[in-house]
């Protein structure tokens, strides 16, 4: 019975997916440099399946700066903001108009629970299935939506 | 107590307690002869955040970070609170939805539970199979819900996503694979001699004492108290299957109240749970799935709700009670309490480790299946000021020791 089980684990694939590489890389910064010349091939990590949910993806111009989404965010990850282009297109004149408000959200506070998503009345907000966000800066230029 | 008595505090982070608490190990040899806990080691202050600054739609991701693991209780039973509270109730799909949720965080759960107790005996193996097991229910639960841990899909008045057609094979087809490799998890766990040496006769807690100190879930059904909350008060969709209690003697005829018969308990709820899932899956009724569509209508009729309401849930460690009460004009809520099942399985371990060893306290401890983070060491203090530390490592390392002693002694009598 044992005996089995030790043959059939033999030649059994690893159920692990070997991501990013191989074997772990004495140089990460030197991985890099080469995969980006080319020399080296990333394993793809597992697909993820259709619905994930992952970094958001902000469509500015059809904002209509509502709020609701900061209302709704648990974890306060999504600011509101002025929008600048609005600002300096109508205040030359000196006429001091309320400025429309757009969002600023922090991926490095979202908890990805896509509620933001399902409030939005313009839809102007979406759901990739991009994951792979870690940082040592928490307010690096890729972790703040829509970018600079 | 004897000047021979020596005092072991465990904690307040231990990695076999996964959960900041401490405890005081009164120590005569190897014997254990004194047990006392201290608990309220972590306050994060998730009652007041809920109380003073977040509406109840923020609260629902809020409650669903009480815990990693129970991450559907917690917003159920928040959810069911809020709906008793303010008379806003879900759709029949949505009960159902939401059975097979908190289903699919039970096998997962106490899949994981199975392999750290096999991890706590030195029996890395077992360890590593029931894990690569459970990846099945987690990709099954990223496929459902979208992510695989938080599952983000409690709503008041419903759940957030509905299961498709595609979902529904999916499901069907996973919980197949686990009907078809519950026989090996079973040969594994029941019938494996070292297993059996480890936790056969460890850490009882009797009938009585099981009453007496109000356990809770697996530990207290484990001591032949059939105490189910999906049993005696069913909720949602529950009430419709009709789930009657698992006590170890349904397996074996026998109650020891022993750490075996807490595996038994746990892995036979595995296959209930399958038949649950399978069951609200092929019943699963047409309709809509939230009460209230338009999530701002629903956020105004929230806040002018007034009321109070009590949610139960089983969940995989027992049951789960959150109290609310609404208040009109105000978003946060007038008053928001949790009680957690490992407060109530926390005294248990006074009678369960009393009397036993040092080696037995991870296991014993993990039997409870606490629910909280790592430990890093434990700190030995003499009784004549001289200072040292017992690490993880010693304390496994002596765990391990004693499960080879007991091979050792098994094949010589043989």
């Amino acid at each position: 019975m044992m005996f089995f089980e030790v043959l059939k684990l033999l030649f059994k694939k690893p159920f692990t997916n070997k991501f990013p590489v191989k074997y772990a890389p004495k140089n990460t910064l030197g991985l890099i440099e080469k995969v980006q010349k080319g020399e080296v091939k990333i394993n793809p990590p597992v697909d993820t399946p259709p619905g994930f949910r992952g970094k958001l993806e902000y469509d500015i111009d059809e904002c209509v700066g509502c709020g609701l989404c900061a209302q709704v965010c648990p974890s306060h990850a999504i600011e509101l903001v002025k929008d600048k282009n609005w600002v300096i297109m109508h205040c030359k004149d000196g006429a001091k108009l309320a400025a429309p408000l757009k969002i600023r959200i922090y991926v490095s506070r979202c908890i990805f629970c896509a509620q933001c998503v399902d409030v939005c009345p313009r839809k102007c907000l979406k759901m990739s299935d991009e994951f792979l966000l870690a940082n040592e800066d928490k307010l690096a230029e890729d972790l703040i939506i829509p970018g600079p | 107590m004897s000047e021979h008595t020596y005092s072991i505090p465990v904690g307040p982070l231990h990695p076999a307690i996964h959960e900041p608490i401490t405890l005081k190990i009164d120590v005569e040899g190897e014997e254990i002869v004194g047990v006392d806990v201290f608990c309220s080691q972590v306050h994060r202050g998730i009652e007041w955040l809920g109380m003073n600054r977040n509406n109840p739609i923020q609260n629902i991701y809020l409650a669903e970070r009480v815990c990693g693991i129970c991450n559907v209780c917690h917003p159920f039973c928040m959810v069911q609170a809020v709906e008793d509270a303010s008379g806003i109730y879900p759709p029949e799909r949505a009960d159902y939805i939401r059975a097979i949720m908190a289903e699919l965080e039970r096998i997962h759960s106490h899949l994981l539970w199975a392999g750290v107790a096999a991890h706590e005996i030195g029996f890395d193996t077992v360890f590593h199979y029931t894990w690569a097991l459970r990846e099945k229910v987690m990709d099954l639960i990223e496929y459902l819900t979208g992510n695989r841990v938080t599952k983000a899909i409690m709503m008041v008045g419903g759940v957030r996503r509905d299961i498709s057609e595609e979902g529904k094979k999916k499901i069907k087809e996973g919980m197949q694979y686990y009907l078809e490799k519950f026989a090996k998890i079973e040969d594994i766990y029941l019938n494996d001699p070292t297993i059996k040496m480890r936790t056969r006769d460890i850490g009882v807690l009797t009938r009585e004492d099981a009453l007496r100190l109000c356990a809770v879930g697996p530990l207290a059904r484990a001591s032949g108290v059939p105490k189910d909350v999906r049993q005696d008060f069913p909720y949602g969709a529950y009430a419709d299957y009709g789930v009657k209690a698992i006590t170890p003697d349904t397996y074996n005829g026998e109650i020891h109240a022993d750490v075996f018969d807490r595996i038994i308990v746990r892995l036979l709820e595995v296959k209930q749970s399958v038949d649950i899932i399978k069951w609200a899956v092929d019943n699963l009724p047409s309709g809509p799935i939230l009460a209230e569509k338009n999530l701002v209508k629903l956020k105004m009729l929230l806040k002018k709700a007034e009321g109070e309401g009590i949610g139960r849930v089983e969940a995989p460690r027992g049951e789960d009670i959150h109290y609310v009460r609404l208040e009109k004009g105000k978003d946060p809520y007038l008053s928001w309490k949790i009680r957690a099942p490992t407060y109530n399985n926390v005294l248990p371990w006074i009678p369960m480790l009393l009397g036993g060893q040092i080696a037995d306290v991870p296991i014993v401890a993990a039997s409870t299946d606490p629910c909280m983070s790592c430990l890093n060491r434990v700190t030995v203090v003499d009784e004549k000021g001289r200072k040292y530390e017992i690490t993880k490592e010693y304390m496994h390392e002596l765990s391990v020791k004693k499960t080879r002693r007991l091979m050792r002694n098994a094949n010589r009598s043989f």
